[in-house]
């Protein structure tokens, strides 16, 4: 009893209560409420059909064509080569046989699979939500537990509805005080994978707690839980509160009014209990974040825009200055080089971690009456977003700017429909990863939030966006 | 999954930290069938020059290479992208197992699904047999699963495998988990007919 009473975390609580068994050596056999699927679990489907079997609980699985989908258009046809529309065209038949729900191409409520999810009620507070995508940990935002899985894993959760999992660590980062004016949940995360590494919450699953995170949006708070899986988190999540709440009534697949009440209860009990005590704290000074902008090839390569790039010299330990210096090579960058003046080639924004309404709003307000002078791209993380934007007026300010107006997909992030970074240049973008040719070949990516990115179109170069 | 008792090899180091799954295959792979073997696929963009041919310093690419299915790797290895095909390209490849400091979670997890063994070695030791490896590029090592055992060479000593019983003892006999949780549908069943029914939302 004593057992039963004693404060819990959130994760611990969510976990419990989808724990239908523990195995004598250690993992639970977890219950998956939801499983998300895209164009790349075709693998999945294989084994499935291998073995004979099918979706085991067709409803709590729903496909969404994202990675594959062309943005100039809405036809396979637009797809930039046939390989790339056969697994378009394979993602469908594999959810028609499946009797899986999925919203395609042409859907309306196509989209991310990671800004679907939550913008259609199917993300819920108290859930169990997997992906065979690592940034599944964005859906955490709203209270719940989601992280990314394989193929092999999620032939499983279709097969079975259930996954073999180990507890991860828990680790409460506190972000205190009031973010200055500008400084988006993007900047927040770039600092603190600068300041923890891209290792370092390996094995913990992130809490995001503080005054600057309850007084985030919904949006700014997936934006947040959408790069925990760049400090290697297994997943990031924020207690669910009146604004989640507010957030999700009324969507498609969210409770009904009829039962609202039972379901608010039941959230109402997700938080983390006051004195519940976690394996890891970090606390962060909200008031005292800037910027932030990538110069290296690793997410935690990043400073402030009012910094400079580092010399390898300077980091501790032979591998990472190792590392720091392939990085600069590989980024045609000097060190001592100040980040703010840097001359781009291109800008993207979009990708799941940067591209629904309230991103598209804040580098509508940078652009509006201005022009960029590089090529520039803004591709909406939904088909809804899209229609939302446009009602706004604010697709006809990225237009007035000189930026291309996209259909909603992975696009540049990934760089696997082909829109890409061509090689050798230097992008602003919005994404969350500035791997070694993860927007292209040879591409140069330096990772900024939407209104920097925004700054960056106006100017040419990586500015900082509280001089504009 | 293919039994993984006892592995011996020589091994091969590959450089860098935070090494991510887009540097073992690069995105425009994975769309690929995996009928076609992905071992071609390994390393792609770091391993060959732009127009596509090995690149000889490469250590995978040298001749001594060919024969070894140990890696011996950096921190964080496979971070980033959840894409399995990393783990097919390794396997395909013929590794059978990896050494490394520390691992990206999903990749950690898709290559136990895949029976190719991660162990975790402490930063320090990583780097003793690093310098080792360039003294003695011979130097073979065993990694011992049935005693939870990796067996380094010379004087770099014994050092236990830290892996979970239930994926060790999946690896160990070659375990098919699908099959293996099927074994538990009666209480699969009954815990979903109670979660059904105080989230009826969930069935809609
Ligand atoms: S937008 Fe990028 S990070 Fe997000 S799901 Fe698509 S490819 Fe992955």
């Amino acid at each position: 009893m004593a057992q039963a009473s004693a404060p819990r975390t959130m994760l611990g609580k969510i976990w419990d209560a989808h724990e239908i068994l523990r195995h004598p050596s250690g993992p639970s056999l977890l219950y998956i409420d939801r499983d998300m699927i895209h164009e790349g679990s075709f693998h999945a489907f294989a084994d499935l059909k291998r073995r004979g079997l099918m979706p085991r609980r067709p409803k709590q699985i729903f496909g969404v064509a994202d990675h594959y989908v062309p943005t100039r258009g809405r036809a396979l046809a637009d797809a930039a080569s046939p390989a790339i529309a056969t697994m378009i065209e394979t993602f469908d038949a594999n959810m028609e046989w499946g009797g899986l729900r999925h919203f395609g191409l042409k859907s309306r409520e196509q989209g991310i699979v990671h800004v679907v999810a939550p913008e259609q009620g199917i993300t819920l507070p108290g859930l169990t939500i997997v992906c065979s995508d690592s940034h599944t940990s964005t859906q955490g935002a709203l209270g719940a537990i989601a992280f990314g899985i394989g193929q092999s894993e999620n032939a499983h959760v279709l097969a079975t509805q259930t996954l073999w999992q180990v507890r991860p660590k828990t680790m409460r980062v506190t972000i205190d005080g009031v973010l200055p004016q500008g400084i988006t949940a993007k900047d927040v995360m770039l600092f603190l994978i600068g300041t923890i590494g891209a290792g370092g919450a390996g094995g913990h699953a992130i809490e995001f707690a503080g005054q600057a995170v309850r007084n985030m949006s919904i949006e700014a708070r997936l934006t947040l839980c959408n790069m925990s899986i760049e400090a290697a988190a297994r997943l990031g999540m924020v207690a669910p509160d009146e604004i989640t709440f507010d957030y999700v009534r009324g969507r498609t697949f969210a409770p009904s009014e009829q039962e609202w009440d039972v379901a608010l209860s039941q959230w109402r009990e997700v938080p983390s209990d006051a004195d519940a005590e976690f394996d890891r704290e970090v606390h962060i000074d909200g008031s005292k974040i800037a910027p932030m902008v990538t110069w290296g090839t690793s997410p935690e390569d990043a400073v402030a825009i009012d910094g400079r790039v580092p010399e390898p010299a300077s980091f501790e330990g032979e591998e990472k200055r190792k590392a720091a210096a392939r990085s600069l090579e590989y980024m045609d960058l000097a060190p001592g080089t100040p980040l703010d003046g840097l001359k781009i080639d291109r800008v993207f924004i979009g990708s799941c971690t940067n591209s629904r309404i309230e991103d598209l709003r804040s580098a509508a307000a940078i652009l509006k009456g201005r022009k960029s002078v590089v090529p520039a791209i803004i591709v909406p993380g939904s088909t809804e977003v899209k229609a939302q934007a446009e009602a706004e007026g604010l697709a006809r300010t990225f237009q007035e700017a000189g930026f291309e107006w996209r259909d909603s997909g992975c696009s540049m992030c990934a760089a696997l429909n082909g829109d890409f970074v061509n090689p050798g240049e230097r992008c602003a973008s919005t994404s969350n990863r500035n791997f070694v040719g993860r927007q292209g070949p040879g591409a140069r990516t330096h990772l900024v939030s939407p209104a920097m990115a925004a700054a960056a179109a106006i100017t040419g170069r990586l500015t900082d966006v509280r001089r504009i | 999954m293919k039994a993984f008792t006892r592995e011996t090899s020589t091994v091969v180091t590959i450089p860098g930290v935070n090494c991510d799954t887009d540097q073992i295959i690069p995105g425009r792979f994975i769309k690929a069938d995996r009928a076609q073997g992905y071992g071609q696929f390994l390393f792609h963009d770091i391993r060959r020059s732009e127009t596509g041919e090995l690149d000889p310093a490469f250590p995978l690419n040298r001749p001594a290479a060919a024969a070894a299915t140990i890696l011996l790797v950096e921190d964080n290895f496979g971070c980033g992208s959840s894409r399995e095909g990393a783990v097919y390209a390794l396997v395909d490849h013929g590794i059978r197992a990896l050494i490394g400091p520390s691992f990206g979670d999903i990749f950690y997890n898709n290559a136990l699904k895949n029976g190719l063994v991660p162990v975790r070695l402490p930063e320090a030791d990583c780097q003793r047999l690093v310098q080792h490896l360039a003294a003695f590029p011979d130097a073979e090592v065993t990694v011992d699963l049935a005693t939870g055992e990796l067996i380094l060479p010379a004087d770099l000593g014994r050092h236990p495998i830290v892996m979970n019983d239930f994926a060790r003892d999946c690896i160990l006999r070659g375990l098919d988990e699908i099959e293996m949780t099927f074994t538990y549908l009666e209480q699969i069943e009954a815990f979903e007919k109670a979660r059904i029914g105080s989230h009826a939302w969930l069935d809609r």
